[in-house]
Order: structure tokens, then sequence, then C-alpha cells
């Protein structure tokens, strides 16, 4: 990939109001799940101190504010609305954020050391334009590397995965 | 006849060879995960890298064994995960109290009965400390102080909520008949600095917890709660020895508490695999190296396995519900 | 005197060859446990315990205190290259280090990292051999108030300072204390905010936040602004450790004043992480730079990572006088000690003299083995951001990923890793501020737990906080503190008026 500048059709993207908001409702709904949960536990000031849902409680309440006064920040401000994100830049991105989600679902399926080799070479051939022998020489390399560091020196088991594929090569 | 009798001996000899074999065949095939229901640095840990240093330097297994710290809610993440890994014999879980205790406070469903016990390696005591400065030299002298001034005056300092030091702290209540604020500590060893700096009246550390500054003239011992004196004589302080700590029946305060420091295994694990770390840690409790730490601990070397074990395991989950039950702490279905 | 003839005889313990090699293989795996996020100094050193337990302790401590050393300096590390905080206390280390990095200064930042981790630990070293007895007692005084008043004032001395939208910081930090919360509780042993759900019991682990909002947050905003870190240019520049060092000198106040708070800190103990959240917020008020901290000063590198040292090595003085540990790491050498069959505690100091000064003396010795080490590796480690984007990219996610499940041994925190990836990005688009969401995280259940405990110690009475005048007074600096930004406000406003 070159290294140059994607603009894209600089057109069009999303909006920062629309970024502002989702995050505020994000934040809210944290904040109202913390407020429920506090309640539950007790959220007053009891005979010795405050309950195990006191401090949570104002905490929650405290993003609930936040993320509101943010919102109303937001609503209230009118015209000329910048751009949080174009298309183009979050394409390249997307790039990135898929293939680091298809990873890590890679690891759950079969474990650090293959989705790490596998993860490298493809991200190398993909998006660096490297050829098929330095990616998946360098992604067994890393896998060989972190392997040997920490099974066999640190003694520390990493996960292995739903499927396990190191059996098939001997380990 | 003799010879007939030589030869129905050989093939009794022969069968029982053959039977023993697999017995004996059992070995770990893999690293052999070693978890720890508690975080870095507690007693459960500091006992489990020892038994991981000792089985390394002893060579009593093939394969390493491996210390894995799961403490997420007050170990309940590592008791889930055994009883998760059914049949895994490459697995083994060190508990304390909290096998009893987290459970009933949380409501995390699991189970003692949910993991196959394996071996007792020993048992915890715990002792009852007040500051050396204060005046209180016998466990009656402090508690009817305690008795004289309004409720709550005195604090007693402890390791977690609803574990085994509150526990204790209220059934000690409930022997004497007199009211603590119960103030809960993240580690042994700060309590026994709260206790030194005098934050604290009073803590019910397990021995090795307090043992520096007991030595060291900051703290003074009044009562184990055990149903004898530790048997260990060797002089730890200038004056005394740990069998020179009265028990608390001797002094007057019926209450009775240990601590399990066991091995369990998951469920549904082949009779084999117990055998082999049944007799792993019989290897471990021969060397020089945990004699000398359960002397350092003042532990109450109680060795159990089997049925054995399983009884006594059953026994004290009855008890940690009845204490847990009348103290209030028992979690809301 | 008596301390420098102990000294001397410690040198003489330490100074053996097989001390020596074990120091030097000590310091590479530290710096290589601190470069892997996840397995930090604690775990670190937990991991390799067993294998000491055959030397002698006097080898054994020296060669872990080594690993704790290099963990120490690879935490700065990834902080200046990748964003990536290795450690709590390298947090703020980012702040200003990887904006040097990232203006092809990443030699310089390093070299000032080293340069003050070795200053900062050096003081706190001739501190623990001549004021320890000292030292000890006043750590005594520390009950659960003072405690609080620690905390209070690290969080005071830190907040009122960003420039985003007031009510942003607000959210962000209570979002830190929320996640905090999750988890058991530590005064009732109830499970809080877990709703069910076995897999948050173990709660938010500072780490995973940090990897995934600084780490994979930063990757994201690199890929947006095409592909590239805009510190590749960083030229291979052999001089660069005596150019810095000739710059260095005029942060003297700054390096002075860290010192002192973090030696105050890691005996109180509040720990390091908070020494290096208040060395960084307590400069950039002093400074006359203070205004441009955050675009790549050197001398917001100084204070958090001199401040973090001198605490994470006074640390190890109330662990050796008392048996309490100033740091997690310093918990797992406690353990050490006594599966060595040495107890810690006052006597300490009196009944292994051998062992106590050889390790006073290895600490001397190992950090300058370790500065010669990693100093001499500056240029090699600067040359990393040389490496193209496509190699080392996947190569820091995996890492990353790494580092998250080694946290807690768990699949979900690599999930997690990945949620706030997309959280930090996007909170740093929309100007949330990060460092006091990390605060919050990281300081926000031990400030909880020490004020619930004071409450339990007061009966539910405040009062406990302005009770005597060690606690009066640190909660008075607080406050102080605290309204200090209106103050200038405040002057600024009479000078325009008047």
């Amino acid at each position: 990939m070159s290294e140059e500048k994607i603009s894209g059709g600089s057109s069009g993207g999303i909006s920062m109001r629309s970024a502002e908001l989702v995050v505020a409702a994000f934040l809210a709904t944290i904040g109202g799940m913390v407020i429920y949960d506090s309640v539950r536990l007790g959220a007053k000031w009891g005979a010795d101190g405050p309950e195990a849902g006191y401090f949570p409680f104002y905490i929650g309440l405290l993003i609930c504010i936040g993320a509101a006064v943010t919102v109303t920040g937001v609503l209230r401000q009118k015209g000329d609305d910048k751009l949080f994100v174009e298309w183009g830049a979050l394409r390249q991105i997307m790039q990135v954020l898929i293939p680091v989600a298809l990873y890590v679902l890679g690891i759950q399926l079969i474990g650090i050391y293959a989705a790490s080799a596998a993860y490298i070479a493809l991200f190398m051939v993909f998006m660096g334009n490297y050829s098929w022998i330095k990616g998946v020489l360098l992604g067994c390399a890393v896998s060989a590397l972190t392997y040997t560091m920490f099974e066999i020196w640190f003694k520390v088991p990493l996960f292995k995965g739903e499927f396990n594929p190191l059996p098939l090569i001997g380990l | 006849m003799k010879i007939q009798r030589l030869f129905s001996g050989a093939v009794v000899a022969l069968f029982a060879a053959i039977m023993a074999a697999p017995v004996a065949a059992w070995e770990p095939s893999k690293p052999v995960e070693f978890i720890i229901p508690a975080g870095t640095g507690g007693g459960a840990d500091q006992m489990a890298r020892l038994i991981q240093g000792i089985v390394a330097k002893h060579n009593l297994m093939k394969q390493p064994l491996i210390p894995v710290n799961k403490s997420g809610g007050a170990g309940a993440e590592g008791f889930l995960e055994v009883k998760a890994a059914k049949g895994d014999p490459h697995k083994i879980i060190i508990t304390l109290s909290n096998l009893f205790t987290t459970p009933m406070a949380t409501g995390v469903p699991f189970n003692w009965k949910d993991m196959t016990p394996v071996s007792m390696l020993a048992l915890d005591n715990f002792v009852l400390w007040v500051n050396a400065e204060d005046p209180y030299k016998t466990a009656k002298e402090f508690l009817d102080a305690v008795k004289k001034a309004p409720p709550n005056t005195f604090k007693m300092g402890g390791t977690g909520a609803k574990q085994e030091d509150q526990i204790l702290t209220v059934a000690i209540e409930k022997a004497a008949g007199v009211k603590f604020t119960y103030i809960p500590f993240k580690g042994g060893g700060a309590v026994a600095t709260q206790l030194v700096g005098k934050h604290v009246n009073a803590t019910v550390n397990n021995p090795i917890e307090a043992v520096a500054n007991w030595r060291a003239g900051k703290l003074r011992a009044l009562c184990v709660f055990d149903d004898e004196r530790m048997p260990y004589k060797t002089r730890v302080t200038d004056t005394q020895s740990w069998f020179d700590i009265p028990t608390c029946r001797e002094a007057g305060v019926s209450t009775e508490y240990v601590m399990l420091r066991g091995i369990f295994m998951p469920a549904g694990v082949p009779p084999e695999a117990v055998n082999f770390y049944v007799d792993l840690f019989n290897k471990v409790r021969a060397t020089p190296e945990w004699k000398k730490f359960m002397e350092d601990g003042a532990f109450n070397q109680t060795f159990l396995t089997g049925k054995a074990y399983a009884d006594w395991v059953s026994k004290a989950e009855v008890l940690h519900r009845d204490l847990m039950k009348e103290a209030g702490f028992l979690a809301k279905p | 005197m008596d301390e420098i003839n102990a000294l001397f005889h410690g040198f003489s313990i330490a100074l053996t060859p097989f001390n020596l090699m074990l120091m030097v293989i000590g310091i590479v795996l530290g710096v290589l446990i601190g470069v892997l996020p996840g397995l930090g100094g604690a775990n670190g050193i937990a991991i390799l315990l067993p294998l000491t337990f055959s030397m002698p302790p006097t080898s054994a401590v020296i060669m872990l205190s080594c690993i704790y050393w290099g963990a120490l300096f690879g935490g700065a590390m990834t902080s200046i290259l990748f964003n990536i905080p290795g450690e709590p206390w390298s947090v703020a280390t980012t702040f200003d280090g990887y904006p040097m990095a990232q203006q092809g200064r990443a030699g310089e930042a390093l070299t000032t990292a080293f340069t003050s981790s070795f200053i900062g630990a050096f003081f706190a070293v001739v501190m623990i051999t001549f004021l320890a007895p000292l030292v000890a007692k006043f750590a005594l005084k520390f009950g659960p108030p003072e405690f609080f008043s620690v905390f209070f004032l690290t969080f005071c001395s830190f907040i009122g300072m960003g420039k985003e939208p007031a009510f942003k910081i607000l959210a962000a930090m209570m979002l830190g204390f929320a996640l905090a919360a999750v988890g058991i509780d530590t005064v009732t042993g109830q499970l809080r905010l877990t709703f069910g759900w076995h897999e948050m019991m173990r709660g938010f682990d500072f780490l995973i936040a940090v990897i995934g909002l600084f780490g994979i947050g930063e990757i994201l905003l690199s890929m947006e602004e095409g592909l590239s870190f805009s510190g590749r240019d960083a030229r291979i520049n052999t001089r660069i450790v005596v150019e810095t060092w000739k710059k260095l000198p005029r942060f003297w106040v700054t390096s002075l004043r860290s010192c002192l708070i973090g030696c105050w800190m890691g005996i109180t103990p509040g720990g390091a992480t908070p020494a290096s959240f208040m060395a960084y917020g307590v400069a950039k008020r002093m400074s006359p730079d203070g205004a441009k901290f955050g675009t790549g000063q050197a001398e917001g590198v100084v204070a958090p990572e001199t401040a973090a040292h001198a605490a994470g090595t006074a640390a190890l003085l109330p662990m050796l006088s008392l048996g309490i540990p100033g740091s997690p790491t310093a918990a797992v050498l406690l353990g050490g000690l006594l599966i060595w069959g040495l107890q810690p505690g006052p006597l300490l100091f009196v009944e292994q003299k051998d062992f106590v000064w050889g390790l006073i003396a290895s600490m001397y010795l190992g950090n300058i083995v370790g500065l010669i080490i990693v100093l001499t590796c500056v240029p090699l480690f600067a040359a990393i951001l040389r490496i193209p984007f496509s190699i080392i990219a996947p190569v820091i996610i995996v890492i990353c990923a790494i580092g998250a499940y080694t946290v807690n041994n768990a699949m979900l925190d690599i999930w997690m890793m990945l949620i706030f990836g997309v959280l930090g990005y996007a909170f740093k688009k929309l100007a949330y501020p990060l460092a006091p969401l990390v605060l919050a995280l990281v300081l926000g259940d031990q400030a909880e737990d020490a004020f619930r405990q004071s409450m339990l110690i007061s009966q539910g009475s405040l009062g406990v906080f302005f009770s005597n005048g060690l606690v009066g007074s640190i909660m008075g600096l607080g406050l102080l503190l605290l309204v200090w930004p209106l103050f200038g406000k405040l002057k600024a406003r009479l000078k325009a008026a008047g």
C-alpha cells in the first residue's frame, strides 16, 4: 500500500453531530446501568458510612449529566457541522478494524499462535503488498518467538483456541 | 504343592502387576495448570509458588507445574473454571476458605462437590493479636475491656468482607457477647501493619502474616483459635514459642476456626490421575523446604486424602453455612 | 557512618561475578517483560520466582530486583514509541513522550526517560541507605483516612488542568470510576455491576483499558491519517544520548520535586502510579512551559518517570522494614522472601544484615548496569519506528492481544481491548480526555475503599479527615491545589480590571 493520503470523495462522511450523539447515548446507557445496579445494592448513606452502591450511584448520575449536557450543547449548535470522519478515511480505518476483529475471532477459534501468524501474513500481503513468502515467514517467525518465550521460557500458557491446531504440527 | 504355590504366587504377582501398571502409569502428558483463586502475593499464592518451586527443584514431575492466578470475584473465577473443566486431569486448584464463603456470600453457583478432592495440605491457624503497647495480657482481659466499652468502640481489622476473618470476628462476638467494628482490608500484611500503627485494636491474622511484627515486639498474641496449641516449641520471640500461645478455649473464649489449604481437581477425572497427585503432594510434604515453611507459618499439619478429606470438607461447609447464616452474610436468593 | 560501612560490606557481597551475571540477565529479562504489556514487573517476578528457589537468597533477590529495574525501563519504551503504557505508572509518560517520538525525537525521549528513571531510583536508594528506620516509622502513621487523603491529593493535583470541555472531562473521569467499581466490593463483599455475568467478576483491569484506549486507538487514528507513523523519519543518531544529556540539567527543579514526591508516595505507600500522575500534574502547574505540556516537552517526561521510579524503589523499604508491600511487585517479592526463609519486618535489618545490605548495594549496581544497557540500545530502540507500518502495525496488535490475555488469562479481555480501542478512537476525536479516565480507573477502587474504611472507623463522621495534623494537612494541600486554577483566573481578571 502506498503511504500517500487517500483523500477519498471528500464530499461526505459521518458528521460530528451524529458521532457526538452516539457516544453520548453510549455513555448515558452505561450511566443508566450503573444507577440501576447501585439502587439494587443500596445507594444510601448507612449507619456506618456509605453502602456498596452509594458511590456508583452518583458516578452513574454524573455520567448521565455529562452526556446530557454534551447532547444539549450539540443540539443547540446550529449550522456548519464539521465532519467526524470522511468516508474515505473511514474505509481506511475499517480496513484495519475489521481484520483486527477477525483476528480476535480467530484467536477465539484457533488460538493466539496460529491466528497471529495468519494475521501478520495476511496484513503484510494485502495491506503492505509484500510477497506471500515474506509475509508467511515473518508471521510464523513472530509466532514461533512468542511460543518460545511464553510457553517454554516463562511457562505462561496462552490461549490455544476452541479448536487448537498446534497438535497438528506436533506441539 | 510348593511349586504350585509358587506358581499361583507368580500368577497373582503378575496379575497384580498388570492391574497396577495402568494405575502407576498415569502421568501428566502436558504442563499442569495450578489455579490460585487469589491474587499474587497472598497466602495461597505463596504456598502454590512454593510447591511449584519444590516440584521443579526435586524433579517430582516430568511436566512443569504452572501457577495461574484467577482471583476475580473473591476467587469465584478460579473455581468456576475448574467446574467448567470437567474431566481435565491437567488442572488443579489450591483452596482457602473462599471455597465456602464466596458462593455463600455472592450466590455464584459453585460448590466443592463440583470438584474432586485430592488432598489437604495443611490447616492455617488464626491468632488473636493486639498491639504490644496495649495493656491486655490475655484474651479475657481484652474481651472484658471490649465488653465494658460501648459497642463498636473496638475495631477489628481483617482481610476481605464476609470471608474468614469477618466470620471469625462474628463468632468471637457471639461467644463473648461483645460487638466489634469490623474493618476490611485487601491483604493480611496490610492488616498487621494497621494494628502496629494502632489504626485498629485487634486482628485475627494468620501466624505467617503477623510473625514478623510479633518477633519485633510490636504485637502480642493472645490466643489461637484451634482446639489445641500449635506444636512448635522453638522460640520465635525472645520469650515465647508458638506453643506458648494458649488456645482461646483455655482463655475462656470457646471459638475455634481453622482455614483449609487443600487441593482439588475438576470432576470426572480418572482415579489414577487423582492418585498421581495424592502421591505428588505426599512427596512435596516430605521435603525439608515444605517442613520449614510449615514451621515458619505455624501451620496445623493435618493431612487428609480421599474420603476422610471429603468428609472434613463437607463438615467445614456446614460449619461455614451456620456461621454465615447467623451473621447474616448469606446472599439473598 | 555505620551505614557507609554496611553499604561497602554490601558491595562486597553483591560484586561477585556470579551476581553480576545475574544482574545482567535480570535486566535483559526485565526489559523484555516490561516491553510486553500485560507481563508487568509483578507478573514477571511471580513467574520467575520459582526459578530462583535453588539460589542463595541474596543472589535470588538481586536477580529479581534487577528484573524489576529492567521492567521499569522497558515500560517507558512502549509508552514513548507506540503510546502503549506497559505499566500503570508509564501512562503519564505517554502524554509528552509519544508526541516527542512522533516529532522524530524518539531517541531524545527515550534517553530522557531512562536517565530520569535512573535519577529517581538513585535518589530513593540513597534515602533507603541513610534514612531507613526513620522512614519506616513514618509509614506506620498511615491508616485509612491518611490513605484517602493521599488519593484525594493525587486527584486534586491532576484535575482542573485539561483544555477539554468540563462536562466531557467529568463524563470520562466518572466512566473510569464506574469501570473501577466493577467486581467484588472490598467493604461489603457484594458483587457490583456484574449483572450476573461471571466473566465480569474480575472487573476491568487497567491494562486492558489502556492497551485498547491508547494502543489500538492510536493505530486507528494513524490509519485515518494514511498508513504511517509520523515519527518514521527517526534518524539513527548514536550521539543522541550525549546531546540529550546536555539539555537535561535545566530541569533540575522538576527532577528534585519529582524525586521527593516519588519517595514520599513510595513510602506511604501510595505507590508509583499516583506518584507519576501527581508529579506530572504538579510540574505542569509549576513549570513556566506548563501550558505546552502534552505537545512533546522533555520536562513532561522527566517529571513522571523520575517520580515513578523514586516511588517504585522507595516502595521496597516498607516491604523490607515492615513487611507491607508498597506495590504489587513488592508484594510478590515479599512472597519470595518468605519462601527463601527470610522474614521481612522490623528485625530483617538486624538479623539479616548480609541480605539487606547486599540487596541495597545491588540496587545501586543494578540501576547503573541497567542504565548502561538501555542507553546503549537507545538508537536501536528508536530505529524500531523505521520499520514500515504494514509490518509493525500487525505485530503491535499481536503484542497488544497477547498482553491483554496475559493480564488475567482471559479471552474476554481481548474482546474488551478491541472495544476499548474503538472507544479510544471516538473519545480522542470528540475531545473526551483519556487521562482522567485512566487515573480514575487505576485509583478509583482504592480511593473508595480507603474512604469507606475511614467511615467505618469514624462511625460515619467526615471529621476523621481532619482529625490529626497529618491527614488534615494532606487534605488541606489537596483542596488548595483544587482551587489553584481559580486563583489564576481571579488574578488574570483583576489584572484586566485594574
